[in-house]
């Protein structure tokens, strides 16, 4: 991969994480010396939207969109904004989905239904059979701090990335505050095991 | 050294490194970064300002007095502050003057999709586009000097793609102030707008336009990518990059300065290709300058004229008329089953939930599980509102805002509707921050002219839905310091509106008690709800969960819209994780059957 482009999605919910996630891996791509653009659309709210950020790394980025049908990588830190997104996966690409459902509203009130984990990885493989699930929610909250999903999501994805761990975790350090710093750290090795252990590749 | 910015973040540094002394906006998505990034520069004086036109007033007049000067605004910004922006053109400046205007295609945060390079044309000022972080960066130092040398403000237009994308920036400049005098020199015939004086500034207007044209025929701003000849592609702003990807081979010509536009270069670059095409989102602005000029061009037969571009947008309207051939189209995305949708909500513990629910329950605009009588046929209350994390309201299951046209609009038309003479109450909803941007003086009509309609005034004590800037109201600047705060109530009394309630956002039986008391008041009235935006509670505690023994399932918690709570298997839960607890319990003041109560207290939570 070290050659070719990557074009990555990272989705989610407002709320868990997904801006600082990837702007980490943005900055982690620029020191690592690639071109890196990299364009969130979050819809009109912070809180509880769907939220979905592009990330285009190479030799040299032009749009900072992906098209439909050609990301590399999507990390899904949310089971339904797994499927709603992976419409942009390329025939064969990967998905690493945390292993979470947050309903929204409407199916709270009662007028959508949630799907079903069956739904959910039949619209999945219609792109790809490359899905790996993690429990990254849990994981997390064994660590005692659930906001450290994020960290766990992208050490997950650092397996796929051309990036050293020492390059994630320096920029890591630069963008977490001090007082939580250690106990992402802790998250990001954890979800690097986790995707080494389940074979992401 | 390399940095990764936003186009925002780079627009600022830009500016900061061009020597900006005064910096002014109001927030408003995309462009509120740009001002919340000048302001963490310590030499530069950054203004929130009360709205737009202040703030391009503002400007203005650090410009007459020799420093330059920077306004950012969101596109309909620019609305708000043009009357100023006009006068600026007329005038002309002292000290360099830029003005940003973040547009927002596909309108991911706005009322509407409005394209400002037309405000370029409209004022007969030059326009820049940056095409990324980088040029966002490099084009304020050449907006400054467009602007001093030719003694007029400069537009450079932004986009939501531009503004709120990160991009690498070679950073290869540091601050540098102009040396001028700083002090405002008497000039009546420059700075006195009188028609006689107008009279002369405006053939100067158009002879700076001619000499305008003349700078942008050689400017750097505007360059030729030659590639193969038989494709020959105009674009400016991100509009270039999709384009970049849709055709890599074909020529380019890039344009950074995109009014007036170079005369001479489009002539010799459409010479030099078979087909000429323009790419640009939103409307054909270059496309119509550049036929205006005799030339043949491909443009809105590509492109649409609605929402956001992308390059695959532009690939499919090249395929259609032939412009793309041997690229085979991509396959279409597969029909996804209908999966619930996810838009933005009113937060945990938000304090304009309680008074949407109390409205929308008192207009029988929500039918409560467990009311007694018929279900709500039509409803007794009109809501006008605006622009704010209030709008939000206007969703199901609160459906508690009935119209939002701009910040400021809901005031007027509810005076409107009343006049016009419906049977319904009128109440206008307002923001504080947005009150204070445009609300005061529809206030000040509605008194004038024995307005009885009620306004309600959301004091959050913030902006909240750009990111929670400061305001007047706040008293605390954009750099975080302790001012003078504006005291709504004493200032809606001194309007001369009489009745004035002031009520906790968060005590649901005084919100009805007030609204009841100003729906039954034939006079003007004002409502002032007041409680702190959820985001800022700082120290959650003790939060609320549902006694399952009590609770009979009549949904009536779920008519809040609250996030934190949730219904799984017909069972009602609070999320803890989400719930603001004692900050808020409004759910707990609203349940029917008394279920609800801190976790500690409430039985049976443990098992769901």
């Amino acid at each position: 991969m070290s050659i070719r482009n990557v074009d990555m999605l990272v989705v989610g919910v407002g709320g868990q994480g997904v801006i600082l996630a990837s702007d980490i891996v943005a900055e982690a791509a620029l020191v690592a010396g690639y071109d890196v653009k990299k364009t969130d659309s979050l819809g009109m709210a912070q809180r509880g939207g769907s939220v979905v950020s592009h990330l285009r790394i190479g030799q040299r980025v032009w749009s900072p969109l992906i098209r439909q049908g050609e990301v590399d990588l999507l990390v899904a830190f949310e089971k339904l904004e797994a499927a709603r997104w992976s419409s942009y996966l390329r025939n064969g690409a990967v998905a690493i989905v945390n292993n979470h459902a947050l309903r929204p509203l409407s199916v709270n009130v009662g007028t959508e239904r949630y799907p079903s984990d069956e739904e959910v990885s039949d619209i999945m493989r219609q792109r790809s059979d490359r899905v790996y699930t993690v429990n990254g929610t849990a994981k997390a909250r064994q660590l005692g701090n659930t906001r450290t999903l994020n960290m766990f999501m992208l050490g997950c994805s650092s397996l796929l990335l051309p990036i050293e761990v020492q390059t994630w975790k320096e920029c890591m350090t630069q963008r977490i505050p001090s007082s939580i710093l250690q106990v992402n750290l802790t998250a990001f090795d954890q979800g690097r095991k986790e995707g080494l252990d389940g074979n992401i590749r | 050294m390399k940095r990764l910015l936003s186009g925002n973040e780079a627009l600022a540094l830009g500016a900061y490194h061009a020597g900006v002394k005064v910096a002014t906006a109001y927030p408003g998505t995309p462009s509120t970064e740009i001002l919340e990034s000048m302001a963490r520069f310590d030499d530069v004086y950054a203004e929130w300002s009360t709205n737009e036109k202040v703030a391009m007033e503002v400007a203005l007049g650090a410009a007459y007095a020799g420093v330059r000067s920077l306004v950012s605004v969101k596109h309909v910004g620019l609305n708000v502050s043009s009357d100023p922006f006009m006068a600026a053109s007329t005038t002309g400046i002292n000290g360099g003057m830029v003005v940003i205007s973040a547009d927002d295609p596909g309108m991911h945060s706005s009322q509407n999709e409005q394209d400002n390079r037309h405000y370029a044309r409209l004022a007969k000022v030059p326009m820049l586009e940056p095409s990324d972080s980088q040029e966002a960066y490099e084009f304020m130092a050449y907006a400054f000097d467009i602007s001093e040398q030719f003694d007029t403000p400069v537009l450079v237009r932004s986009t939501t793609r531009i503004s709120h994308s990160k991009s690498v920036v070679q950073v290869n400049r540091s601050r540098v102030v102009p040396v001028r005098q700083v002090g405002f020199e008497r000039n009546v015939k420059k700075y006195v707008m009188l028609p006689a004086h107008a009279r002369l500034r405006h053939p100067l207007m158009e002879d700076r336009l001619v000499k305008l044209a003349g700078y942008a025929e050689t400017s750097s701003l505007n360059r030729v990518e030659w590639g193969e000849r038989h494709l020959g592609v105009v674009a400016s702003g991100i509009a270039f990059q999709y384009a970049r990807e849709a055709f890599p081979k074909a020529s380019f010509l890039k344009l950074g300065m995109t009014y007036p536009l170079p005369r001479e270069l489009l002539h010799q670059f459409a010479a030099g290709v078979d087909t000429l095409v323009v790419i640009e989102e939103l409307d054909p602005f270059l496309e119509e300058n550049i036929k205006a000029m005799g030339l043949k061009v491909v443009g809105k037969e590509i492109t649409p004229r609605v929402g956001e571009l992308n390059p695959a947008i532009i690939e499919q309207g090249a395929r259609g008329v032939g412009l793309l051939t041997g690229v085979p189209a991509p396959r279409k995305a597969d029909i996804v089953a209908e999966l619930p949708r996810r838009p933005p909500l009113l937060c945990p513990g938000c304090p304009h939930t309680g008074i949407f629910f109390v409205l929308s329950s008192m207009g029988r605009r929500l039918k409560l599980p467990n009311s007694k009588g018929k279900s709500s046929r039509r409803s007794t209350l009109t809501i006008t509102g605006d622009i704010g994390c209030y709008t939000l309201a206007s969703y199901p299951p609160l459906n508690a805002m009935d119209t939002t046209a701009c910040m400021g609009a809901g005031i007027g038309q509810a005076l409107g509707m009343e006049k016009a003479g419906i049977t319904n109450k009128v109440v206008a909803v307002i923001g504080d921050s947005t009150f204070l941007h445009s609300g005061i003086t529809p206030v000040v009509d509605a008194v004038y002219n024995q307005g009885k309609i009620t306004v309600i005034i959301l004091d959050n004590g913030t902006t909240a839905m750009t990111g929670r800037q400061d305001h007047p109201g706040t008293g605390i600047s954009a750099q975080g310091k302790k001012t003078k705060a504006v005291d709504l109530e004493r200032l809606v009394r001194g309007i001369g509106v009489e009745d004035v309630k002031v009520v906790d956002a968060f005590n649901v039986k005084e919100i009805r008690v007030a609204v009841k008391s100003c729906l039954d008041n034939p006079e003007l009235s004002v409502i002032i709800v007041r409680g702190d935006c959820a985001v800022r509670v700082p120290r959650r505690s003790g939060p609320r969960a549902v006694d399952t023994g009590k609770c009979d399932q009549c949904g009536t918690c779920l008519m809040i819209g609250c996030p934190a709570i949730q219904s799984e298997n017909g069972q009602v839960q609070i999320d803890t994780a989400l719930c603001v607890g004692e900050a808020c319990t409004i759910c707990q003041q609203i349940c029917p059957r008394h279920a609800i109560g801190p976790q500690s207290e409430v039985e049976g939570t443990k098992c769901p």
